[in-house]
């Protein structure tokens, strides 16, 4: 018994040694387009195929840094993105937690069918009704206007859905007794729920956001006007128009990449939080 | 009676001015489309003139179109091609990840981040290191001997399995996060008790894992079928369905048929199409689903 003990530990040393070496071996592999992108935007259109790569720059172009808010509109698609993702995600807070209240707690007519009516449409693909979608916009004089794409977004089957699974775990005794204390349904919601619904809504906030940041579909079918273009509009217009400006494109891509990852870095947990309790987004 | 009838009503209103806000939107833009989406199927329409009813037109035009037919061809093509490997891919790498060990938590970021990269900075990053000409891929291939490398996505051939790739590396965090959460309900013991009777991991990954996950496995199969048909932005942004129509696929023909040709009917029937897959494969997910519930 004794001599097992030593032996086995070295096999699990031998073990975890390997599981290292296949585990950077595919980190390496996963993350070497943001490092070559990196490296790229810092160098010299000729520069950036050269073979073999110089990984690190020997005189970094930090003027590329500067070129790309020159060259189109960039700053202006940035605030766009920026004002439609917190428009939109602060929308999709309010529209989805009162929504999802009601469904988790109050007792009404038609509850059910309704719900069920929400959950029917996570299994429709939007591209399905996508075109239908687009003329009634249109019809409204909405098209090429930001609020197509802020109505479009306010509400989602996903949001309704996410908070009503959290708010039906949350104990009962807590509203009831509130209720008691002499609290309406409102104050039950603000007071009691919205504070308890914290994780659900930080998963919420960053789905969202990072939904209507990346969304490239959405804003190509909506908008026209340069003046309305969001980051990935941008940056697409920007790869068609200097396609041979490599490190240029790759400094641009990297900016676009830096809000969703800076929100990433801190709120990783709910984005997997989120993804392990629905499975339903993507 | 009536006191509490009334006070039914109440609970009622209250409870509606909760949903109202996100119900009347939902149902502008969302239920009515749906069902306008059904009824223009039946159309015929370029969104000027009067629309013209053509029953199933629509559908035996689709049965005769050739690139109907290609960009079907090519979604099953895309679906085959990267459903298995994702699937295996994200197992491999929960399976990596599911014990206490010093940088699993950066391990797990760094696979997972792909998914939520921008989708138009990834894919002029993955064009460009697969440039035909000079990208750093083909000249690792020149070093290593192979003379003629393909030309990735500006060949017919390789256009496909080039985006292919691109999906893959892209989406295997997301698949698992939830197959990690699917370890999670797999008990330890079960482990323990196989090492102590000899099992090497191979076999303990084979006989206890495998088995204890195939709920998960079914799960992740039905989404990733599902959103393998849905593949749009991808291809836009790599291919743009080219060359010739090598990348063509189902919503890319739809996309093409409202926004640039403007048949509003026929582009409604091609989504039909898509609507009736991912239904189908909907309906097998909650047979499946009723099968498998006890394991989860």
């Amino acid at each position: 018994m004794n001599d097992v003990q030593p032996s086995m530990r070295q096999q699990n040393r031998a073990q975890l040694l390997l599981l290292y070496f296949v585990l950077i071996l595919l980190a390496v592999f996963m993350l070497v387009p943001f490092a070559w992108m990196a490296s790229a935007s810092l160098q010299l259109d000729k520069d950036v195929f050269r073979f073999p790569f110089r990984w690190i720059p020997t005189v970094p172009r930090w003027k590329n840094y500067e070129l790309i808010w020159q060259r189109i509109p960039f700053l202006l698609f940035f605030a766009n993105t920026a004002k439609l993702a917190l428009i939109i995600t602060f929308l999709q807070l309010v529209t989805s937690s009162l929504a999802g209240y009601a469904f988790a707690r109050l007792d009404f007519k038609g509850r059910d069918i309704i719900f069920l009516g929400y959950i029917g449409t996570i299994a429709i693909p939007w591209q399905a009704y996508m075109v239908p979608q687009f003329i009634m916009m249109r019809k409204l004089g909405l098209y090429d206007t930001h609020l197509s794409i802020i109505i479009l977004q306010a509400v989602s089957a996903f949001g309704v859905f996410l908070m009503r699974q959290f708010l039906i775990g949350i104990p009962k005794e807590l509203s009831d007794a509130a209720r008691i204390d002499g609290l309406g349904e409102y104050g039950i919601y603000a007071r009691i729920m919205l504070p308890l619904s914290k994780p659900a809504l930080a998963t919420l906030t960053i789905f969202t956001f990072v939904g209507v940041w990346n969304d490239f579909m959405g804003p190509l079918i909506y908008f026209s006007s340069e003046k309305l273009k969001t980051i990935q509009l941008g940056l697409r217009m920007f790869i068609s128009q200097y396609s041979a400006e490599y490190s240029l494109i790759m400094a641009a891509s990297l900016v676009s990449l830096v809000p969703v990852f800076i929100l990433f870095l801190f709120m990783q947990r709910y984005f997997i939080e989120g993804i392990a309790s629905t499975g339903v987004k993507g | 009676m009536t006191a509490s009838a009334s006070k039914a009503l109440k609970s009622n209103a209250i409870a509606y001015s909760f949903i109202l806000p996100n119900l009347v939107i939902f149902a502008v833009f969302t239920l009515v489309p749906i069902a306008f989406a059904f009824a223009l199927s039946f159309m015929k329409w370029d969104g000027a003139n009067p629309m013209v009813f053509v029953g199933l037109g629509n559908f035996s035009r689709m049965l005769h179109d050739e690139n109907f037919r290609i960009s079907l061809l090519n979604t099953l093509y895309f679906v085959v091609g990267t459903v298995p490997t994702t699937l295996v891919f994200s197992l491999l790498l929960a399976v990596l990840l599911n014990r206490e060990f010093v940088g699993r938590s950066f391990f797990r970021a760094a696979f997972f981040f792909p998914f939520v990269a921008s989708l138009v900075a990834v894919s002029v990053v993955f064009n460009m290191m697969f440039f035909p000409s000079m990208g750093p891929v083909n000249n690792i291939l020149r070093a290593i001997g192979v003379s003629n490398p393909p030309a990735w996505s500006a060949s017919v051939q390789w256009a496909m399995p080039t985006v292919m790739m691109a999906y893959v590396w892209r989406s295997v965090g997301y698949y698992m996060i939830i197959y990690l959460a699917a370890l999670q309900g797999v008990p330890h013991e079960l482990y323990e008790a196989a090492r102590i009777d000899g099992a090497t991991p191979g076999q303990c990954f084979r006989k206890i894992t495998v088995p204890l996950l195939t709920p998960a496995t079914f799960l992740v199969t039905i989404l990733l079928t599902i959103a393998s048909f849905k593949i749009f932005d991808l291809v836009l942004v790599m291919t743009g369905g080219g060359p010739g129509r090598a990348t063509n696929v189902l919503v890319y023909t739809i996309y093409d048929s409202a926004f640039l040709s403007f048949e509003y009917g026929y582009a409604s029937a091609q989504a039909m199409v898509l609507f009736l897959i991912v239904l189908a494969i909907t309906i097998l997910q909650f047979r499946g689903e009723k099968k498998w519930v006890a394991y989860l």
